[in-house]
């Protein structure tokens, strides 16, 4: 059959009547999206390493893991949402709004804390549902319908601290009703061997694993990549687009509720005009991890390896006494030599 | 065209003519406002049975098409699937009566694995709800298998079908669609964009499809392929058949007439001897004697003198 079609000479294929060859061991190891990130992560940190002596104790380690995780949380769903072929410039901001909110739900209602931060998962939950679903009505990129509600939001966030505290930042919550649990669930420590470790590094780790699992075992996590991928094919196929779009950036939702309570519990108090920019952390995070801008492609390793780099050059700077206005300027560089690895691995990965 | 139908096939299947038709159109028509589309359009599709629909661009090939997978509806005529009289309403009832159109594009997701794609949007799973996932192993085993049935053989499901030749995309497409319970296939124009090679391996898993039991629709402007594997021959042209005939009541010269345009042609032919700089003394005198139709035409007689053409086929297609 398929075997006559190959002309002469050329190397016969493995099994009889295959046209295709199974690929090498270290094309397959290439192909997969986090090895780029894995490399670049080793880089960085042997760098570190023989540059700042402080880079190389315990004590450092949870502090880059701590800074590492509190982006990390949200490039998750970040990296999932762009393997689905979609942006979510409101992160940012959300994560403050989700504080935000917890805290001034808590206070102005004279309520124990978790009725804040219950609230608060329902509005960020929201945020994250109209973001899907403006997308999904009005046909406009997932840039543009972000981009909108980040501003409304860094607006609002402004506008309504003030209105109710008549201050830009919130009152401290810490003598209220169940600060004490709530701060224990989201901004804890735990010694290990002497280390103090925040307890986000754990959830990070936790939702990470959770991530992977649905991306790559689950149904949902086969229509992620999908809608990604060619969303007119899954769609005539029966996935359901628009439900998978709307519960991936739920999902970013969740993520920036969780790490903005870890802000609240942290520091008891939150300024109203933070978190601009983060998005772009969170986004740059994802791409470094291996995933590709025009969706279909990547994995929740890589977010975590992404963050993780981002950590190591956050931190490294600082103890490398070095001077942190460079900071931003590694960051570009990474972010494009992420994307040139990325795109060279793709093309070694598909290459026929 | 019961001689038609190879001799390995299964015994009941043999002799189409005689099993019920799986979809039938009698008369029918589509008009989008008033551009009569398709007018008065009979076709007949039997399982294990190909029927190619010819016609050159704008003949109503897509037409006829959405009509039949249900995309959109006919306001004139009978469209019947098994003897009942149908009217679809979206292309999903359609496949649940067992009719999947395998279109060009071919809905495949270029950067997700083989075994990915085939069970796209019916992944099969395993276990209750809260960690209900997806059964790799039992999903690979099927898609290899369902591959194989139709003459596929990859050994790693795992490479991104976008790696994968276009016609072994297409190949998978057709494997997927005959999987999931498809009975009538419409294939729109398979082959149009692919190389002669590739173009043999499609024309071979229509074949394929074809002993599996299915009927097939293929939708080409290609006399030629439809000429190897096809067993009924609708040519439409402004939307109306222009010819309808089995297999063994024409010859791949007549169906190459008459999808080149026939009589039209010969009226090209006289105007561009109008025009200055085309030598008409070179062009062919008759459109039935073009050289590459007459090669073929030979090649078809040759065969014809040992074994009938089904032997044609055969030779074509291995």
């Amino acid at each position: 059959m398929t075997e006559t079609a190959v002309p002469p000479g050329k190397a016969p294929a493995t099994a009889p009547g295959a046209r295709t060859t199974r690929r090498s061991l270290p094309r397959r190891v290439l192909a997969r999206p986090e090895v780029g990130a894995l490399i670049g992560a080793l880089a960085v940190y042997l760098f570190f390493f023989a540059v700042a002596p402080p880079f190389r104790q315990m004590d450092s380690l949870a502090t880059v893991l701590y800074q590492s995780s509190t982006i990390g949380i949200v490039a998750l769903p970040v990296a999932l949402l762009m393997i689905g072929g979609e942006f979510d410039l409101s992160a940012g901001v959300a994560v403050i709004t989700s504080a935000l909110t917890a805290s001034m739900v808590s206070w102005q209602l004279t309520q124990n804390v978790w009725v804040g931060v219950l609230v608060a998962l329902a509005v960020s939950l929201g945020i994250g549902a109209l973001n899907g679903f403006l997308l999904m009505r009005t046909g406009l990129p997932s840039f543009l319908v972000t981009l909108g509600t980040f501003l409304m939001l860094q607006g609002l966030n402004l506008a309504v601290t003030k209105l109710l505290t008549g201050n830009v930042a919130t009152d401290s919550i810490s003598d209220m009703d169940g600060f004490g649990q709530a701060k224990a669930v989201f901004a804890s420590s735990v010694g290990i061997d002497g280390v103090q470790v925040k307890v986000t590094v754990f959830w990070w780790l936790g939702f990470a694993a959770i991530a992977t699992w649905v991306l790559l075992r689950t149904k949902f996590g086969n229509w992620i990549f999908a809608v990604g991928g060619n969303r007119d094919s899954a769609r005539s196929v029966g996935v359901p687009v628009g439900l998978t779009k709307i519960a991936l950036f739920m999902s970013v939702g969740f993520a920036a509720w969780f790490v903005g309570m870890n802000q609240l519990f942290s520091f008891d108090t939150v300024q109203s005009g933070e978190g601009v920019g983060n998005e772009f952390l969170y986004i740059i995070a994802a791409v470094i991890g291996g995933c590709l801008l025009t969706g279909g492609y990547g994995s929740a390793v890589g977010a975590v390896i992404g963050a993780f780099i981002f950590g190591m050059v956050t931190q490294g700077i600082v103890y490398a006494n070095w001077n942190p206005d460079w900071f931003k300027f590694f960051l570009g560089v990474m972010l494009l030599a992420a994307t040139l690895v990325n795109l060279w691995v793709r093309r070694q990965a598909t290459r026929r | 065209m019961s001689d038609t139908t190879p001799a390995f096939c299964a015994p009941e299947l043999v002799g189409s003519s005689a099993a019920p038709p799986l979809v039938e159109l009698r008369g029918v028509g589509k008009s989008y406002g008033n551009v009569r589309a398709l007018h008065g359009v009979d076709l007949v599709v039997r399982p294990s049975t190909v029927t190619c629909v010819l016609g050159d661009n704008g003949a109503g090939k897509s037409t006829l098409i959405k009509v039949v997978s249900g995309l959109h509806q006919h306001t004139e005529g009978e469209y019947l699937i098994d003897g009942a009289p149908v009217r679809l309403n979206n292309p999903r009832e359609a496949l649940g009566r067992g009719i999947a159109t395998v279109y060009q594009d071919l809905a495949t997701v270029p950067l997700m694995p083989v075994w990915r794609n085939f069970f796209l949007g019916s992944e099969l799973t395993r276990g209750p709800w809260p960690v209900r996932r997806l059964d790799i192993a039992r999903m690979k085993r099927v898609c290899d298998g369902e591959l194989r049935a139709m003459g596929i053989v990859l050994d790693d499901l795992e490479q991104p079908i976008g790696s994968l030749s276009g016609g072994q995309r297409q190949s998978v497409a057709i494997a997927r669609a005959v999987h999931f319970g498809a009975r009538a296939l419409i294939l729109d124009e398979p082959t149009a964009a692919l190389g002669v090679k590739q173009s043999g391996v499609v024309l071979k898993y229509i074949a394929a499809a074809r002993e599996r039991g299915l009927g097939v629709i293929f939708i080409t402007h290609n006399p030629h392929h439809a000429y190897m594997v096809g067993d009924h021959f609708t040519v439409l042209r402004l939307g109306t058949v222009e010819l309808s005939a089995a297999r063994d009541e024409i010859a791949l010269d007549q169906l190459t007439h008459h999808m080149a345009g026939g009589a039209e042609l010969a009226a090209l032919k006289h105007e561009l001897a109008q025009v200055r700089g085309v030598d008409t003394d070179e062009l062919p005198k008759d459109p039935d004697a073009a050289p590459e139709a007459q090669a073929e035409a030979e090649a078809a007689d040759e065969a014809d003198g040992t074994g009938g053409p089904d032997e044609t086929r055969e030779e074509h297609t291995a």
